[in-house]
């Protein structure tokens, strides 16, 4: 499997732990879902710890693009935790530093939702 | 001394599980040239985002159709080419990913990356249908030997 999603919950706050690879095709498709299956059950308080993820592709930049709008739409947050470096760099290339969240530590992440 | 240049193609049909194959030879190939792990990653990058866009826009999946991908390690650059049997398309007409109008959108920034991470990038339709890609990255200027000639530690000697 290309990607790993555990869930866990913080309070009202998922946080969803990842890690392998956000790419065209398998690894896209299993984001979208885990986050579609959140707000299917109205908890749209999100955090995505990308801690452990190796490799995004425009596909999975596209699709961190997109939670991020849908989660907004239901009036929640999406935000993200623990870049590694090269993943950074893509967003900053795409100017989308500025759009998401970011946080590097857990706990600041959650006391932003309060 | 001329230096030879080293060849390696590739054909793949037009299935995303393949892209994995393809960017596993593409490490391969930068490490064997001595590209640092940066440049690997990026390289590696352009790559799967030129097949990728090949597989989904150009051949749109159709498995009677192929990708084809070569590399040519040469004294100076790595260059890599991706064939796709499609309709072909204009890179200019592509919305700029970059515009704040477009920042928002699910796709459009794979070219944007392929520009970024190599030296150079261009476009253009095979004059048997489909399009070609040419990407190159340049390889860290060559040692001088004692008699001034040029000198590579890894392919390309």
């Amino acid at each position: 499997m290309q990607l790993e999603i555990r869930e866990r919950a913080v309070g009202d706050v998922a946080i969803l732990d990842l890690t392998g690879k956000i790419t065209i095709g398998e690894g896209s498709v299993q984001l979208r879902d885990s986050v579609g299956s959140l707000l299917d059950a109205g908890r749209n308080r999100i955090i995505l710890n990308l801690g452990g993820v190796t490799y995004v592709d425009s596909s999975g930049i596209g699709e961190l693009v997109s939670r991020f709008t849908t989660t907004k739409n239901t009036g929640g947050r999406l935000k993200l935790l623990n870049l590694p470096k090269k993943i950074k760099d893509l967003l900053m290339i795409t100017k989308l530093l500025t759009v998401f969240e970011i946080y590097e530590d857990e706990s600041t992440a959650l006391e932003s939702f309060q | 001394m001329m230096l030879a240049e080293n060849v390696v193609e590739l054909t793949i049909t037009s299935q995303l599980e393949f892209i994995d194959l393809v960017t596993t030879l593409t490490d391969n190939i930068s490490g064997m040239i001595g590209f640092d792990e940066d440049a690997s990653y990026w390289v590696n990058m352009a790559v799967r985002e030129s097949v990728a866009n090949a597989v989904e826009h150009g051949n749109k999946y159709d498995p009677q159709k192929s990708v084809d991908i070569r590399y040519t390690v040469g004294p100076d650059e790595l260059k890599v080419t991706v064939r796709d049997y499609g309709e072909g398309f204009d890179p200019s007409d592509l919305p700029d990913p970059l515009d704040p109008q477009n920042l928002l959108n699910p796709a459009g920034r794979g070219i944007l990356y392929m520009r970024t991470f190599m030296d150079s990038v261009e476009w253009q339709r095979h004059p048997e249908g489909g399009m070609l890609v040419s990407m190159s990255k340049r390889r860290t200027p060559p040692k001088q030997n004692d008699e001034g000639e040029r000198t590579h530690d890894a392919v390309g000697n």
